[in-house]
């Protein structure tokens, strides 16, 4: 296995943590700073998307350079 | 005379693997045993606990997030340089590499950071059985002033306790609880890990990349394999955060 696969597999996990992350802020947060936690949750599906997106460009690239 | 040894650059045509990745890949086995171990001790300790604290009460979920974050970023860095070298790029390589290294330094200063806050907290149980956390003030043979952890986003108000008011007080050190000690061996382990890896990025970075002059494929595959190494590490985090911090 290259790293380009365990690149992509890190990239998933850490993609499923962020949206598991937005969900623990939004429902289960500690009691008080409520703002605090849901502006978290918030970054936190807003890196999801980004990680989304920047996987789907790494596979471009890859391919683009012949690496993939 | 001199003796080639195959498979240092090449790959092997039935393994399709060079003599490193294997190495790398038998180490690696080697390590998810290690840690494989202590996730099923906390499993184990943790299912057959009475209670068990929630992460959030020992721990500062914003700067543990933070942190995440940075690791995730050095990945994305990590693996921007091996693709830098495979282009033939080594200024890029060596602006990626920086950049891993200065965020393995990044979070493993945050992880002392936290480790330090740990030696400054205290439980305290009263004459009473109350039991207040907090950070230590100030104390001196009579009397300790604690600053209490806010509860439920209440303010918090500096407290004065004569000794004779305490039973006990303990520091959060890794004797303090079964959770703690966990947090401890885990992330210890980890930022061990860490530290591994980051001195190994400053020698390929630094003096190990004049090999690039000389035999510029072998020199990127050794990064590959410090790369392999490094998402390991991270991966492992991805699981410690939401384990010792969320749950």
């Amino acid at each position: 296995m290259s790293i380009k696969a365990v690149h992509l597999l890190f990239i998933t996990l850490a993609t499923l943590l962020a949206l598991g992350f937005g969900v623990w802020c939004v429902q289960f947060q500690p009691a008080g700073n409520r703002a605090l936690y849901v502006g978290l949750g918030a970054v936190s599906f807003a890196a999801a998307a980004g990680l989304v997106a920047y996987g789907v460009w790494f596979i471009r690239k890859l391919k683009r350079e012949g690496m993939l | 005379m001199t003796v080639e040894i195959p498979y240092g650059v090449q790959e092997r045509p039935d393994t399709g693997l060079w003599n490193a990745k294997l190495g790398m890949w038998l180490f690696l086995a080697s390590e998810v045993m290690l840690f494989g171990g202590l996730f099923a001790s906390y499993a184990t300790l943790r299912t057959y606990a009475p209670d068990w604290p929630k992460g959030s009460d020992f721990q500062n979920i914003p700067l543990g997030t933070f942190n995440t974050a940075v690791l995730i970023t050095s990945s994305i860095t990590m693996v921007m340089g091996w693709a830098s070298l495979v282009m033939g790029q080594f200024g890029k390589f060596r602006l990626y590499m920086g950049l891993t290294l200065l965020l393995g330094v990044l979070f493993l200063g945050i992880k002392a950071t936290e480790y330090r806050g740990k030696f400054e907290h205290y439980g305290v149980t009263l004459a009473d059985g109350t039991v207040v956390t907090g950070h230590v003030e100030s104390q001196d043979a009579s009397r300790v002033v604690l600053l209490p952890d806010a509860k439920g986003g209440a303010a918090h108000e500096p407290m004065t306790l004569a000794r004779s008011q305490i039973k006990r007080m303990i520091v959060f050190g890794p004797w303090y609880n079964t959770y703690l000690a966990l947090y401890f061996t885990l992330t210890g382990l980890h930022a061990l890990h860490l530290l591994a890896g980051v001195l190994v990025n400053l020698y390929l970075w630094g003096p190990g990349s004049r090999m690039w002059q000389r035999e510029p494929e072998r020199f990127t595959h050794r990064v590959e394999c410090a790369g392999l190494f490094w998402h390991f590490v991270d991966l492992v985090w991805i699981f410690l955060f939401p384990i010792l911090y969320l749950l």
